[in-house]
């Protein structure tokens, strides 16, 4: 039974809004049917930073710097900057790496998914449901005790490592030094990218949005206010690639037809992003307010993206590389021995 | 009954989840305690959902959020 139904304002207006971005991101320059993915982006960012040597896939997305920026501002309006972590950092870095690999052969993030399927592109359903299983299997281990372990306070400086690292790359991207790649990938323009990413994440900070969430949280504790977000993302963003003329039936570019993989890289994916606790966007959102924990998941991710490409583990529309798919098995058994291995009870009396 | 649950350093979702559990196992009053905002968000609007009433104090950098059902 799910918890009555409440309207949740806050996370259907963070979803709806987040649709719509997607969708004019899309006509404003963004690659077809990527308005915005959140793995791919941190993909062509590590890029740009030399972190592997694919040229076209080089460039520092402003919607990233956003992502984390947009959250540290609304979080220190809002006294909400808490410096947190401790909670198996290293773990997360590697389950952070392994659900950018689960991605990638899916080519795209949780978002992305969304976004593909309200695009018309039905060949991204494989994916759902194997986000949707993989999340599956991790509620099962959560509700069998699974925990990565208690965060601590820390001092602020930890916490001002991602925003600065954001910062960093905004001033990488404006200043266009001859080391960083800037490489012939689709973009929107840089402003308005960085706005979008501002303004999601800010929502996001206030509504927890998080794709995962959405449907962990129907298994879980059987609650829909997550997934009112994530549904308002849907539809809002079918209604404006209607409008737009980006809705075409059948599969998009960048994407292949694999079923056995786009099943099996998502539900790598999901299994991972439960694990860790939020999706790779909320994972963004909450290394800009302080949570050190989600940024180093970010860099495992940035790490996890480069040596998706530098050991061809990544697809492409050709299909899948036998590298990809010995990665993926390998880290389902990996997360399966975490998931059977990290075991920790809440204090109660 | 009361049920004290002290869910300090954990995050999304294990707060709501360990308030979901004590609900279902039929505690008429709940003390949960926390030391982030979106836990006790989240903890907050588990117990409105069930029925409960919720009051949350802040104590130093912490919520003490006490819910009960007649």
């Amino acid at each position: 039974m799910l918890s009555k139904f409440k309207p949740a304002w806050l996370a259907i207006i963070t979803g709806a809004v987040f649709g719509i971005f997607f969708s004019l991101l899309i006509k404003l320059g963004n690659p077809p049917n990527m308005g915005v993915c959140a793995i791919c982006f941190l993909r062509d960012t590590a890029g740009a930073l030399g972190l592997h040597s694919i040229d076209k896939l080089s460039y520092i997305r402003p919607e990233i710097i956003g992502f984390i920026l947009g959250s540290t501002i609304i979080a220190l309006a809002t006294r909400e900057f808490k410096v947190t972590g401790g909670s198996s950092p290293i773990l997360r870095f590697i389950i952070g790496a392994f659900v950018t690999i689960g991605a990638l052969v899916f080519l795209g993030c949780p978002i992305r998914m969304l976004g593909r399927i309200a695009g018309g592109d039905w060949v991204a359903l494989e994916g759902l449901l194997g986000l949707v299983v993989g999340i599956y299997i991790g509620v099962q281990f959560l509700k069998a005790g699974f925990n990565l372990g208690r965060m601590q306070p820390l001092s602020s400086t930890s916490g001002w490592v991602m925003p600065l690292i954001a910062i960093g790359f905004l001033v990488l991207i404006l200043t266009k030094p001859e080391f960083i790649g800037f490489g012939g990938k689709k973009h929107a323009p840089l402003v308005i990218s960085l706005i979008a990413g501002l303004i999601v994440s800010g929502l996001a900070q206030r509504s927890r949005f998080c794709t995962i969430g959405g449907i962990r949280d129907l298994f879980l504790i059987r609650d829909n206010y997550l997934l009112q977000g994530l549904v308002a993302l849907l539809v809002v963003a079918f209604i404006f690639n209607f409008i737009l003329g980006q809705f075409h039936s059948g599969a998009s570019p960048i994407a292949h037809p694999y079923f056995l993989w786009n099943f099996g890289g998502m539900f790598l994916t999901g299994l991972g992003l439960v694990m860790l606790g939020g999706c790779p966007f909320r994972q963004m959102v909450m290394s800009g307010y302080g949570n050190t924990d989600a940024g180093i998941t970010v860099l495992g991710m940035l790490f996890g993206t480069a040596f998706a490409h530098n050991f061809r583990l990544a697809a492409s529309p050709n299909g899948v590389p036998l590298n990809g798919k010995i990665a993926v098995l390998s880290g389902i058994v990996v997360l399966l021995m975490i998931g059977f291995t990290c075991r920790q009870v809440a204090r109660s009396k | 009954m009361l049920k004290e649950i002290d869910v300090r350093g954990l995050s999304c979702p294990q707060p709501a989840f360990f308030t979901k559990q004590a609900i279902d196992e039929g505690h008429s009053e709940l003390i949960v305690l926390t030391d982030d905002a979106v836990a006790r968000d989240n903890v907050r609007r588990m117990g409105n959902n069930n029925d409960y009433e919720v009051t949350v104090r802040k104590q130093g950098d912490e919520f003490i959020i006490r819910m009960s059902k007649s």
